[in-house]
Protein backbone atom coordinates (compact mmCIF):
# COMPACT_ATOMS: atom_id res chain seq x y z
CA UNK A 1 0.00 0.00 0.00
CA UNK A 2 2.53 2.64 1.16
CA UNK A 3 6.25 2.46 0.53
CA UNK A 4 8.75 4.97 1.82
CA UNK A 5 12.20 4.67 0.29
CA UNK A 6 15.36 6.25 1.66
CA UNK A 7 13.69 9.49 2.77
CA UNK A 8 15.76 12.52 3.84
CA UNK A 9 14.56 15.84 5.19
CA UNK A 10 16.50 18.67 6.76
CA UNK A 11 15.57 22.07 8.19
CA UNK A 12 18.60 24.26 7.65
CA UNK A 13 21.56 22.42 9.18
CA UNK A 14 19.36 19.97 11.09
CA UNK A 15 18.90 16.63 9.43
CA UNK A 16 15.52 15.53 10.81
CA UNK A 17 14.81 12.45 8.68
CA UNK A 18 17.83 10.39 7.68
CA UNK A 19 17.32 7.62 5.17
CA UNK A 20 13.99 6.28 6.44
CA UNK A 21 12.57 3.31 4.53
CA UNK A 22 9.55 1.15 5.36
CA UNK A 23 6.39 -0.30 3.86
CA UNK A 24 2.86 -0.68 5.23
CA UNK A 25 0.41 -3.17 3.76
CA UNK A 26 -3.34 -2.99 3.29
CA UNK A 27 -5.32 -3.59 6.49
CA UNK A 28 -2.18 -3.25 8.60
CA UNK A 29 -2.02 -1.02 11.68
CA UNK A 30 1.51 0.13 12.41
CA UNK A 31 2.51 2.20 15.43
CA UNK A 32 5.30 4.74 15.11
CA UNK A 33 7.10 5.37 18.38
CA UNK A 34 9.97 7.62 19.29
CA UNK A 35 11.08 10.23 21.79
CA UNK A 36 10.26 13.91 21.34
CA UNK A 37 12.14 15.37 18.41
CA UNK A 38 12.70 11.97 16.78
CA UNK A 39 11.04 13.20 13.56
CA UNK A 40 7.67 11.40 13.85
CA UNK A 41 5.48 14.36 12.95
CA UNK A 42 7.92 15.43 10.22
CA UNK A 43 7.58 11.96 8.72
CA UNK A 44 3.78 12.23 8.83
CA UNK A 45 4.02 15.69 7.24
CA UNK A 46 6.21 14.28 4.47
CA UNK A 47 3.77 11.47 3.73
CA UNK A 48 0.71 13.75 3.83
CA UNK A 49 2.32 16.32 1.53
CA UNK A 50 2.50 19.13 4.06
CA UNK A 51 6.28 18.95 3.60
CA UNK A 52 8.37 17.66 0.72
CA UNK A 53 11.49 15.51 1.17
CA UNK A 54 15.01 16.52 0.12
CA UNK A 55 15.65 12.99 -1.14
CA UNK A 56 13.89 9.67 -1.39
CA UNK A 57 10.56 8.46 -2.72
CA UNK A 58 7.06 7.88 -1.39
CA UNK A 59 4.87 5.38 -3.26
CA UNK A 60 1.18 4.80 -2.70
CA UNK A 61 -0.25 1.71 -4.37
CA UNK A 62 2.88 1.62 -6.55
CA UNK A 63 2.44 5.22 -7.77
CA UNK A 64 5.04 7.85 -6.97
CA UNK A 65 3.50 10.63 -4.88
CA UNK A 66 6.78 12.13 -3.59
CA UNK A 67 6.13 15.56 -5.11
CA UNK A 68 2.33 15.41 -5.32
CA UNK A 69 0.54 18.30 -3.55
CA UNK A 70 -1.79 17.44 -0.63
CA UNK A 71 -5.02 17.60 -2.68
CA UNK A 72 -3.55 15.09 -5.14
CA UNK A 73 -2.56 12.72 -2.31
CA UNK A 74 -6.02 12.98 -0.79
CA UNK A 75 -7.52 12.07 -4.17
CA UNK A 76 -5.27 9.03 -4.23
CA UNK A 77 -6.40 7.95 -0.78
CA UNK A 78 -4.20 9.47 1.94
CA UNK A 79 -5.78 11.20 4.93
CA UNK A 80 -4.47 12.40 8.26
CA UNK A 81 -5.47 13.86 11.57
CA UNK A 82 -3.35 16.25 13.63
CA UNK A 83 -1.50 16.04 16.91
CA UNK A 84 -2.81 19.53 17.75
CA UNK A 85 -6.47 19.42 16.75
CA UNK A 86 -7.20 21.17 13.45
CA UNK A 87 -10.87 21.87 12.77
CA UNK A 88 -12.99 24.53 11.10
CA UNK A 89 -14.11 26.18 14.34
CA UNK A 90 -16.70 28.54 12.85
CA UNK A 91 -18.41 25.82 10.83
CA UNK A 92 -20.91 23.37 12.28
CA UNK A 93 -19.74 19.88 13.19
CA UNK A 94 -21.79 18.60 10.26
CA UNK A 95 -20.13 21.05 7.85
CA UNK A 96 -16.69 20.07 9.15
CA UNK A 97 -17.33 16.48 8.06
CA UNK A 98 -19.49 17.30 5.03
CA UNK A 99 -16.64 19.37 3.56
CA UNK A 100 -14.53 16.19 3.62
CA UNK A 101 -17.31 14.25 1.90
CA UNK A 102 -17.59 16.97 -0.77
CA UNK A 103 -13.86 16.65 -1.29
CA UNK A 104 -14.09 12.88 -1.83
CA UNK A 105 -17.05 13.28 -4.19
CA UNK A 106 -15.31 16.04 -6.18
CA UNK A 107 -18.08 18.51 -5.29
CA UNK A 108 -16.05 21.15 -3.45
CA UNK A 109 -16.13 23.70 -6.25
CA UNK A 110 -19.88 23.47 -6.86
CA UNK A 111 -21.81 26.63 -6.29
CA UNK A 112 -25.48 27.62 -6.73
CA UNK A 113 -27.05 24.76 -4.74
CA UNK A 114 -26.86 25.02 -0.94
CA UNK A 115 -24.57 22.46 0.72
CA UNK A 116 -27.49 21.17 2.77
CA UNK A 117 -29.37 20.15 -0.38
CA UNK A 118 -26.72 17.55 -1.27
CA UNK A 119 -28.62 14.74 0.39
CA UNK A 120 -26.22 11.89 -0.28
CA UNK A 121 -23.22 13.85 0.97
CA UNK A 122 -25.18 14.93 4.05
CA UNK A 123 -26.26 11.34 4.74
CA UNK A 124 -22.67 10.15 4.43
CA UNK A 125 -21.46 12.90 6.77
CA UNK A 126 -24.12 11.98 9.32
CA UNK A 127 -23.10 8.35 9.03
CA UNK A 128 -19.52 9.26 9.92
CA UNK A 129 -20.74 11.36 12.84
CA UNK A 130 -22.86 8.40 14.03
CA UNK A 131 -19.83 6.09 13.88
CA UNK A 132 -17.84 8.51 16.04
CA UNK A 133 -20.77 9.30 18.38
CA UNK A 134 -20.85 12.95 17.38
CA UNK A 135 -24.22 13.03 15.62
CA UNK A 136 -25.91 14.80 18.53
CA UNK A 137 -23.54 17.75 18.06
CA UNK A 138 -24.09 18.11 14.30
CA UNK A 139 -25.44 21.67 14.59
CA UNK A 140 -22.89 22.84 17.17
CA UNK A 141 -19.96 24.93 16.01
CA UNK A 142 -16.63 23.09 15.85
CA UNK A 143 -15.29 25.58 18.42
CA UNK A 144 -18.09 24.65 20.82
CA UNK A 145 -17.04 21.03 21.36
CA UNK A 146 -15.09 19.78 24.36
CA UNK A 147 -11.37 19.16 23.78
CA UNK A 148 -11.92 15.41 23.70
CA UNK A 149 -14.74 15.66 21.17
CA UNK A 150 -12.66 18.03 19.05
CA UNK A 151 -9.96 15.41 18.88
CA UNK A 152 -12.50 12.75 17.89
CA UNK A 153 -13.96 15.09 15.24
CA UNK A 154 -10.46 15.65 13.89
CA UNK A 155 -10.08 11.89 13.41
CA UNK A 156 -13.63 11.60 12.04
CA UNK A 157 -12.74 14.19 9.39
CA UNK A 158 -9.74 12.14 8.31
CA UNK A 159 -11.91 9.03 8.20
CA UNK A 160 -14.59 10.86 6.20
CA UNK A 161 -12.06 11.24 3.38
CA UNK A 162 -12.44 7.46 2.92
CA UNK A 163 -8.69 6.86 2.87
CA UNK A 164 -6.78 3.79 1.77
CA UNK A 165 -3.91 4.99 3.93
CA UNK A 166 -4.58 6.80 7.19
CA UNK A 167 -2.07 8.77 9.28
CA UNK A 168 -3.12 9.21 12.88
CA UNK A 169 -1.01 11.52 15.01
CA UNK A 170 -1.85 10.75 18.66
CA UNK A 171 -5.57 10.17 18.03
CA UNK A 172 -6.39 9.75 21.74
CA UNK A 173 -4.40 12.61 23.26
CA UNK A 174 -6.81 14.93 25.03
CA UNK A 175 -9.50 12.23 25.14
CA UNK A 176 -10.64 11.22 28.63
CA UNK A 177 -8.80 8.07 29.83
CA UNK A 178 -12.05 6.14 30.14
CA UNK A 179 -12.93 7.00 26.55
CA UNK A 180 -9.56 6.24 24.94
CA UNK A 181 -10.15 2.55 24.26
CA UNK A 182 -13.69 3.21 23.09
CA UNK A 183 -12.35 5.74 20.60
CA UNK A 184 -9.64 3.35 19.44
CA UNK A 185 -12.17 0.50 19.11
CA UNK A 186 -14.29 2.79 16.91
CA UNK A 187 -11.32 3.80 14.76
CA UNK A 188 -10.02 0.26 14.36
CA UNK A 189 -13.48 -1.11 13.53
CA UNK A 190 -14.04 1.63 10.96
CA UNK A 191 -10.67 1.27 9.24
CA UNK A 192 -10.88 -2.52 9.44
CA UNK A 193 -14.12 -2.47 7.49
CA UNK A 194 -12.44 -0.47 4.72
CA UNK A 195 -9.15 -2.39 4.78
CA UNK A 196 -7.30 0.87 5.39
CA UNK A 197 -3.58 0.75 6.07
CA UNK A 198 -2.82 2.89 9.12
CA UNK A 199 0.22 4.52 10.68
CA UNK A 200 -0.41 5.67 14.26
CA UNK A 201 1.86 7.86 16.31
CA UNK A 202 1.00 7.04 19.91
CA UNK A 203 2.73 7.41 23.26
CA UNK A 204 0.30 5.26 25.21
CA UNK A 205 1.94 1.81 25.31
CA UNK A 206 -1.31 0.09 26.27
CA UNK A 207 -2.92 1.34 23.08
CA UNK A 208 0.13 0.37 21.04
CA UNK A 209 0.19 -3.15 22.42
CA UNK A 210 -3.59 -3.62 22.03
CA UNK A 211 -4.08 -2.25 18.52
CA UNK A 212 -0.83 -2.20 16.55
CA UNK A 213 0.18 -5.23 14.53
CA UNK A 214 3.64 -3.83 14.02
CA UNK A 215 5.80 -1.23 15.73
CA UNK A 216 8.44 1.05 14.23
CA UNK A 217 10.72 3.07 16.45
CA UNK A 218 12.18 6.29 15.15
CA UNK A 219 15.19 7.88 16.83
CA UNK A 220 17.14 10.90 15.58
CA UNK A 221 15.47 10.58 12.21
CA UNK A 222 16.36 6.91 11.65
CA UNK A 223 14.32 3.71 12.01
CA UNK A 224 15.78 2.00 15.05
CA UNK A 225 13.51 -1.03 15.06
CA UNK A 226 10.67 -2.40 12.95
CA UNK A 227 8.75 -5.55 13.84
CA UNK A 228 6.15 -7.25 16.02
CA UNK A 229 5.31 -5.18 19.14
CA UNK A 230 6.63 -7.67 21.68
CA UNK A 231 9.91 -8.25 19.88
CA UNK A 232 10.55 -4.56 19.34
CA UNK A 233 9.77 -3.67 22.93
CA UNK A 234 12.21 -6.30 24.17
CA UNK A 235 14.99 -4.68 22.19
CA UNK A 236 17.53 -3.09 24.52
CA UNK A 237 18.32 -0.14 22.24
CA UNK A 238 14.60 0.59 21.92
CA UNK A 239 14.13 0.58 25.68
CA UNK A 240 17.04 2.91 26.16
CA UNK A 241 15.65 5.25 23.52
CA UNK A 242 12.05 5.21 24.67
CA UNK A 243 12.37 4.83 28.44
CA UNK A 244 15.99 5.68 29.18
CA UNK A 245 16.51 2.22 30.84
CA UNK A 246 17.93 -1.05 29.57
CA UNK A 247 16.10 -3.59 31.75
CA UNK A 248 13.62 -5.69 29.74
CA UNK A 249 10.94 -5.36 32.48
CA UNK A 250 10.89 -1.59 32.24
CA UNK A 251 8.70 -1.73 29.16
CA UNK A 252 4.99 -1.70 29.94
CA UNK A 253 4.03 -4.11 27.22
CA UNK B 1 -32.56 27.69 -4.65
CA UNK B 2 -36.07 26.41 -3.96
CA UNK B 3 -34.91 25.44 -0.48
CA UNK B 4 -34.51 29.11 0.45
CA UNK B 5 -38.12 29.72 -0.47
CA UNK B 6 -39.23 27.59 2.49
CA UNK B 7 -37.25 29.45 5.14
CA UNK B 8 -38.42 32.43 7.22
CA UNK B 9 -35.45 34.38 5.86
CA UNK B 10 -36.92 33.99 2.38
CA UNK B 11 -40.17 35.52 3.66
CA UNK B 12 -38.22 38.53 4.96
CA UNK B 13 -36.40 38.83 1.64
CA UNK B 14 -39.65 38.65 -0.27
CA UNK B 15 -41.11 41.35 2.01
CA UNK B 16 -38.10 43.62 1.53
CA UNK B 17 -38.18 43.07 -2.24
CA UNK B 18 -41.87 43.92 -2.33
CA UNK B 19 -41.19 47.01 -0.23
CA UNK B 20 -38.44 48.12 -2.61
CA UNK B 21 -40.64 47.37 -5.59
CA UNK B 22 -43.38 49.62 -4.21
CA UNK B 23 -40.97 52.27 -2.95
CA UNK B 24 -41.50 54.64 -5.94
CA UNK B 25 -45.09 55.07 -4.73
CA UNK B 26 -44.01 56.23 -1.29
CA UNK B 27 -40.84 58.29 -1.64
CA UNK B 28 -39.95 61.19 -3.90
CA UNK B 29 -37.70 60.91 -6.93
CA UNK B 30 -34.68 62.31 -5.10
CA UNK B 31 -34.73 59.66 -2.38
CA UNK B 32 -35.36 57.02 -5.00
CA UNK B 33 -32.08 57.89 -6.74
CA UNK B 34 -30.33 57.71 -3.37
CA UNK B 35 -31.71 54.22 -2.76
CA UNK B 36 -30.65 53.37 -6.30
CA UNK B 37 -27.10 54.48 -5.53
CA UNK B 38 -27.14 52.47 -2.30
CA UNK B 39 -28.43 49.34 -4.03
CA UNK B 40 -25.85 49.54 -6.81
CA UNK B 41 -23.04 49.99 -4.25
CA UNK B 42 -24.48 47.11 -2.19
CA UNK B 43 -23.58 44.68 -4.99
CA UNK B 44 -19.92 45.64 -4.53
CA UNK B 45 -20.21 45.48 -0.73
CA UNK B 46 -21.53 41.91 -1.06
CA UNK B 47 -18.51 41.08 -3.21
CA UNK B 48 -16.11 42.59 -0.70
CA UNK B 49 -17.75 40.64 2.10
CA UNK B 50 -17.27 37.38 0.20
CA UNK B 51 -13.56 38.06 0.72
CA UNK B 52 -13.75 39.50 4.23
CA UNK B 53 -16.33 37.30 5.95
CA UNK B 54 -16.21 34.09 3.96
CA UNK B 55 -12.60 33.92 2.79
CA UNK B 56 -10.96 35.76 5.68
CA UNK B 57 -8.98 38.31 3.67
CA UNK B 58 -9.49 42.08 3.61
CA UNK B 59 -9.19 43.86 0.27
CA UNK B 60 -8.39 47.56 0.28
CA UNK B 61 -8.50 47.70 -3.49
CA UNK B 62 -12.04 46.67 -4.38
CA UNK B 63 -12.43 50.02 -6.16
CA UNK B 64 -10.15 48.75 -8.94
CA UNK B 65 -12.78 46.25 -10.09
CA UNK B 66 -15.63 48.70 -9.58
CA UNK B 67 -13.67 51.12 -11.77
CA UNK B 68 -12.98 48.36 -14.31
CA UNK B 69 -16.72 47.81 -14.68
CA UNK B 70 -17.57 51.52 -14.76
CA UNK B 71 -14.78 52.36 -17.21
CA UNK B 72 -15.77 49.45 -19.46
CA UNK B 73 -19.16 51.17 -19.79
CA UNK B 74 -17.57 54.60 -20.27
CA UNK B 75 -15.04 53.39 -22.83
CA UNK B 76 -17.73 51.47 -24.71
CA UNK B 77 -19.63 54.73 -25.08
CA UNK B 78 -16.48 56.66 -25.98
CA UNK B 79 -15.09 54.30 -28.61
CA UNK B 80 -18.03 52.18 -29.79
CA UNK B 81 -21.09 54.42 -29.37
CA UNK B 82 -23.00 52.43 -31.99
CA UNK B 83 -22.94 49.44 -29.60
CA UNK B 84 -23.77 51.45 -26.49
CA UNK B 85 -26.65 49.67 -24.81
CA UNK B 86 -27.37 48.58 -21.25
CA UNK B 87 -27.01 44.88 -22.02
CA UNK B 88 -23.68 45.22 -23.84
CA UNK B 89 -22.45 47.64 -21.17
CA UNK B 90 -23.15 45.06 -18.49
CA UNK B 91 -21.37 42.37 -20.49
CA UNK B 92 -18.39 44.70 -20.96
CA UNK B 93 -18.39 45.56 -17.24
CA UNK B 94 -18.50 41.90 -16.22
CA UNK B 95 -15.77 40.89 -18.70
CA UNK B 96 -13.45 43.78 -17.81
CA UNK B 97 -13.77 43.36 -14.04
CA UNK B 98 -13.41 39.57 -14.28
CA UNK B 99 -10.25 39.97 -16.38
CA UNK B 100 -8.69 42.62 -14.11
CA UNK B 101 -9.58 40.75 -10.91
CA UNK B 102 -8.27 37.48 -12.37
CA UNK B 103 -4.95 39.18 -13.13
CA UNK B 104 -4.63 41.11 -9.84
CA UNK B 105 -6.00 38.17 -7.86
CA UNK B 106 -3.34 35.89 -9.28
CA UNK B 107 -0.76 38.06 -7.52
CA UNK B 108 -2.69 38.80 -4.32
CA UNK B 109 -4.00 35.37 -3.30
CA UNK B 110 -0.50 34.07 -2.70
CA UNK B 111 -0.54 36.15 0.49
CA UNK B 112 -2.89 36.66 3.43
CA UNK B 113 -3.38 39.15 6.25
CA UNK B 114 -1.70 42.57 5.91
CA UNK B 115 0.32 41.51 2.86
CA UNK B 116 -2.85 40.68 0.95
CA UNK B 117 -4.48 43.99 1.95
CA UNK B 118 -1.44 46.07 0.97
CA UNK B 119 -1.09 44.28 -2.36
CA UNK B 120 -4.74 44.89 -3.24
CA UNK B 121 -4.33 48.55 -2.30
CA UNK B 122 -1.10 48.91 -4.31
CA UNK B 123 -2.57 47.31 -7.43
CA UNK B 124 -5.70 49.47 -7.27
CA UNK B 125 -3.52 52.58 -7.04
CA UNK B 126 -1.57 51.34 -10.05
CA UNK B 127 -4.78 51.20 -12.05
CA UNK B 128 -5.77 54.59 -10.61
CA UNK B 129 -2.53 56.07 -11.98
CA UNK B 130 -3.17 54.54 -15.40
CA UNK B 131 -6.75 55.87 -15.51
CA UNK B 132 -5.63 59.34 -14.48
CA UNK B 133 -2.50 59.65 -16.60
CA UNK B 134 -3.74 58.03 -19.80
CA UNK B 135 -5.69 61.20 -20.55
CA UNK B 136 -6.18 60.62 -24.27
CA UNK B 137 -7.75 57.22 -23.71
CA UNK B 138 -9.63 57.61 -20.44
CA UNK B 139 -10.34 61.31 -20.14
CA UNK B 140 -7.85 61.55 -17.26
CA UNK B 141 -9.08 63.30 -14.14
CA UNK B 142 -11.99 64.78 -16.17
CA UNK B 143 -13.37 61.27 -16.53
CA UNK B 144 -16.01 60.11 -19.01
CA UNK B 145 -19.64 61.09 -19.32
CA UNK B 146 -22.09 58.15 -19.31
CA UNK B 147 -25.42 58.94 -21.01
CA UNK B 148 -28.72 57.04 -20.85
CA UNK B 149 -28.27 53.74 -22.72
CA UNK B 150 -30.71 51.84 -24.90
CA UNK B 151 -32.35 48.71 -23.44
CA UNK B 152 -32.51 45.85 -25.94
CA UNK B 153 -33.03 48.36 -28.73
CA UNK B 154 -35.51 50.51 -26.82
CA UNK B 155 -34.55 54.19 -26.60
CA UNK B 156 -35.71 56.57 -23.87
CA UNK B 157 -35.91 59.46 -26.29
CA UNK B 158 -36.67 62.83 -24.82
CA UNK B 159 -36.59 61.51 -21.27
CA UNK B 160 -34.66 63.67 -18.83
CA UNK B 161 -31.90 62.01 -16.85
CA UNK B 162 -33.57 62.49 -13.47
CA UNK B 163 -36.86 61.08 -14.77
CA UNK B 164 -34.99 58.09 -16.23
CA UNK B 165 -33.19 57.39 -12.96
CA UNK B 166 -36.24 57.76 -10.75
CA UNK B 167 -38.41 55.91 -13.25
CA UNK B 168 -37.46 52.85 -15.30
CA UNK B 169 -33.84 52.63 -14.22
CA UNK B 170 -34.81 52.15 -10.57
CA UNK B 171 -36.47 48.86 -11.49
CA UNK B 172 -33.44 47.81 -13.52
CA UNK B 173 -31.14 48.46 -10.55
CA UNK B 174 -33.53 46.63 -8.24
CA UNK B 175 -33.60 43.65 -10.59
CA UNK B 176 -29.81 43.46 -10.94
CA UNK B 177 -29.34 43.96 -7.19
CA UNK B 178 -31.88 41.21 -6.35
CA UNK B 179 -30.31 38.76 -8.80
CA UNK B 180 -26.81 39.53 -7.45
CA UNK B 181 -27.97 39.09 -3.83
CA UNK B 182 -29.61 35.74 -4.53
CA UNK B 183 -26.55 34.58 -6.44
CA UNK B 184 -24.23 35.58 -3.59
CA UNK B 185 -26.54 33.88 -1.06
CA UNK B 186 -26.37 30.71 -3.13
CA UNK B 187 -22.57 30.95 -3.39
CA UNK B 188 -21.91 31.38 0.33
CA UNK B 189 -24.19 28.46 1.24
CA UNK B 190 -22.90 26.14 -1.49
CA UNK B 191 -20.16 23.53 -1.09
CA UNK B 192 -17.81 26.12 -2.65
CA UNK B 193 -18.86 28.68 -0.03
CA UNK B 194 -18.31 26.16 2.77
CA UNK B 195 -14.88 25.34 1.34
CA UNK B 196 -14.03 29.06 1.35
CA UNK B 197 -15.10 29.28 4.99
CA UNK B 198 -12.91 26.26 5.67
CA UNK B 199 -9.88 28.07 4.21
CA UNK B 200 -10.75 31.08 6.35
CA UNK B 201 -11.04 29.00 9.52
CA UNK B 202 -8.01 26.80 9.07
CA UNK B 203 -5.88 26.93 5.95
CA UNK B 204 -3.77 23.93 6.94
CA UNK B 205 -6.75 21.69 7.59
CA UNK B 206 -8.51 22.88 4.45
CA UNK B 207 -5.46 21.88 2.45
CA UNK B 208 -5.43 18.50 4.17
CA UNK B 209 -9.03 17.73 3.23
CA UNK B 210 -8.28 18.46 -0.42
CA UNK B 211 -9.17 22.14 -0.84
CA UNK B 212 -6.81 23.88 -3.25
CA UNK B 213 -6.56 26.88 -0.96
CA UNK B 214 -4.90 29.45 -3.24
CA UNK B 215 -7.04 28.48 -6.22
CA UNK B 216 -10.25 28.74 -4.18
CA UNK B 217 -9.13 32.09 -2.79
CA UNK B 218 -8.49 33.20 -6.37
CA UNK B 219 -11.98 32.08 -7.42
CA UNK B 220 -13.42 34.13 -4.53
CA UNK B 221 -11.29 37.10 -5.57
CA UNK B 222 -12.58 36.92 -9.16
CA UNK B 223 -16.20 36.53 -8.01
CA UNK B 224 -15.82 39.51 -5.65
CA UNK B 225 -14.17 41.51 -8.44
CA UNK B 226 -16.89 40.63 -10.92
CA UNK B 227 -19.61 41.62 -8.46
CA UNK B 228 -17.79 44.94 -8.02
CA UNK B 229 -17.55 45.35 -11.79
CA UNK B 230 -21.27 44.74 -12.13
CA UNK B 231 -21.82 47.26 -9.36
CA UNK B 232 -19.59 49.78 -11.17
CA UNK B 233 -21.43 49.20 -14.43
CA UNK B 234 -24.86 49.73 -12.89
CA UNK B 235 -23.67 52.71 -10.83
CA UNK B 236 -22.06 54.46 -13.82
CA UNK B 237 -25.53 55.12 -15.27
CA UNK B 238 -26.80 56.38 -11.92
CA UNK B 239 -23.90 58.79 -11.54
CA UNK B 240 -23.75 59.72 -15.22
CA UNK B 241 -20.06 60.45 -15.01
CA UNK B 242 -17.02 58.41 -14.00
CA UNK B 243 -13.63 59.64 -12.78
CA UNK B 244 -10.49 57.83 -11.57
CA UNK B 245 -11.46 58.58 -7.94
CA UNK B 246 -13.54 55.40 -7.90
CA UNK B 247 -10.29 53.49 -8.26
CA UNK B 248 -8.50 55.23 -5.39
CA UNK B 249 -7.88 53.69 -2.01
CA UNK B 250 -10.16 56.29 -0.41
CA UNK B 251 -13.14 54.91 -2.32
CA UNK B 252 -12.11 51.32 -1.51
CA UNK B 253 -11.85 52.37 2.14
CA UNK B 254 -15.40 53.67 1.97
CA UNK B 255 -16.59 50.26 0.79
CA UNK B 256 -14.81 48.61 3.73
CA UNK B 257 -16.57 51.17 5.92
CA UNK B 258 -19.95 50.24 4.39
CA UNK B 259 -19.37 46.58 5.18
CA UNK B 260 -18.31 47.33 8.77
CA UNK B 261 -21.19 49.75 9.25
CA UNK B 262 -23.75 47.19 8.14
CA UNK B 263 -22.00 44.28 9.86
CA UNK B 264 -19.71 41.88 8.06
CA UNK B 265 -20.69 38.84 10.12
CA UNK B 266 -24.22 38.83 8.75
CA UNK B 267 -24.95 38.16 5.08
CA UNK B 268 -27.30 41.15 4.76
CA UNK B 269 -24.95 43.48 6.66
CA UNK B 270 -23.12 44.93 3.64
CA UNK B 271 -26.44 45.73 1.91
CA UNK B 272 -27.68 47.64 4.94
CA UNK B 273 -24.25 49.26 5.24
CA UNK B 274 -24.23 50.47 1.62
CA UNK B 275 -27.67 52.03 1.98
CA UNK B 276 -26.87 53.61 5.35
CA UNK B 277 -23.54 54.93 4.12
CA UNK B 278 -25.14 56.59 1.09
CA UNK B 279 -27.46 58.50 3.41
CA UNK B 280 -24.91 59.10 6.16
CA UNK B 281 -22.40 60.65 3.77
CA UNK B 282 -25.03 62.77 2.06
CA UNK B 283 -26.40 64.22 5.29
CA UNK B 284 -22.94 64.64 6.80
CA UNK B 285 -21.76 66.52 3.69
CA UNK B 286 -24.88 68.69 3.72
CA UNK B 287 -24.47 69.45 7.42
CA UNK B 288 -20.80 70.33 7.67
CA UNK B 289 -17.69 70.66 5.58
CA UNK B 290 -15.98 68.46 8.18
CA UNK B 291 -18.16 65.55 7.14
CA UNK B 292 -15.25 63.14 7.14
CA UNK B 293 -14.94 63.78 10.86
CA UNK B 294 -18.50 62.50 11.33
CA UNK B 295 -17.84 59.44 9.18
CA UNK B 296 -14.60 58.75 11.11
CA UNK B 297 -16.26 59.24 14.50
CA UNK B 298 -19.06 56.85 13.48
CA UNK B 299 -16.46 54.22 12.61
CA UNK B 300 -14.77 54.58 16.03
CA UNK B 301 -18.14 54.28 17.78
CA UNK B 302 -19.00 51.26 15.67
CA UNK B 303 -15.79 49.42 16.42
CA UNK B 304 -16.04 50.15 20.14
CA UNK B 305 -19.76 49.70 20.75
CA UNK B 306 -21.13 47.71 17.82
CA UNK B 307 -18.39 45.46 16.44
CA UNK B 308 -21.08 43.43 14.67
CA UNK B 309 -22.30 46.54 12.85
CA UNK B 310 -25.88 47.71 12.67
CA UNK B 311 -27.31 44.34 11.63
CA UNK B 312 -25.16 42.52 14.19
CA UNK B 313 -26.52 44.79 16.92
CA UNK B 314 -30.06 44.37 15.64
CA UNK B 315 -29.79 40.57 15.52
CA UNK B 316 -28.34 40.55 19.03
CA UNK B 317 -31.27 42.61 20.24
CA UNK B 318 -33.75 40.24 18.55
CA UNK B 319 -31.96 37.28 20.13
CA UNK B 320 -32.23 38.85 23.57
CA UNK B 321 -35.88 39.58 23.13
CA UNK B 322 -36.67 36.14 21.69
CA UNK B 323 -34.19 33.66 23.20
CA UNK B 324 -35.91 30.68 21.58
CA UNK B 325 -35.39 32.13 18.12
CA UNK B 326 -31.62 32.03 18.54
CA UNK B 327 -30.16 30.86 15.22
CA UNK B 328 -28.39 27.54 15.06
CA UNK B 329 -24.73 27.19 14.20
CA UNK B 330 -23.91 28.38 10.73
CA UNK B 331 -27.19 30.22 10.43
CA UNK B 332 -25.46 33.59 10.53
CA UNK B 333 -24.44 33.25 6.89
Amino acid sequence: MLEVKDLFKSFGRFLVIQGVSFAINQNEVVALLGPNGAGKTTLVNLISGHLFPDQGRILLGGRDITHAPPYERIKRGIARNFQLTQLFPELSVLDNVRNCIFSVRGQLSRFFKPASSYQEATAQALEVLEVFNLAQYQNELGAGLSEGDKKILDTAMAFALQPDFLLLDEPTSGVATAEKFKVMDTIIAAIGARGTATLIIEHDMDIVSDYAQRVMVLAEGRILANGAPKEVMQDQAVQETLFGVSEPNAARC
Amino acid sequence: MTRYLRTPRAAVYAGVFLGLLLLPHFVDAYHLTLVETGLSLAIMALGLNLLLRYTGVLSFGIGAYFASGAYAVGLLYMYLPQYFSFELSMLAALAASAAVSALFGFVCVRHTRIFFSILTLALSMLLFAVLEKAYYYTGGSDGIRVPIPTFFGYQFEGMRRFAFLSGPYYYVVLLVFSAATLLMLAIVNSPFGKALQATRDNELRAEMIGVRVKRFRWYAFVIAGTFSGLSGGVWSFVNGHITPEICSWVFSGEVVYMVLLGGFMIFEGPIVGALLFTYLRLYAVAWTEYWMLIVGATLVILVLLLPGGVTGGLYRLIERLTPKARPKAGASV
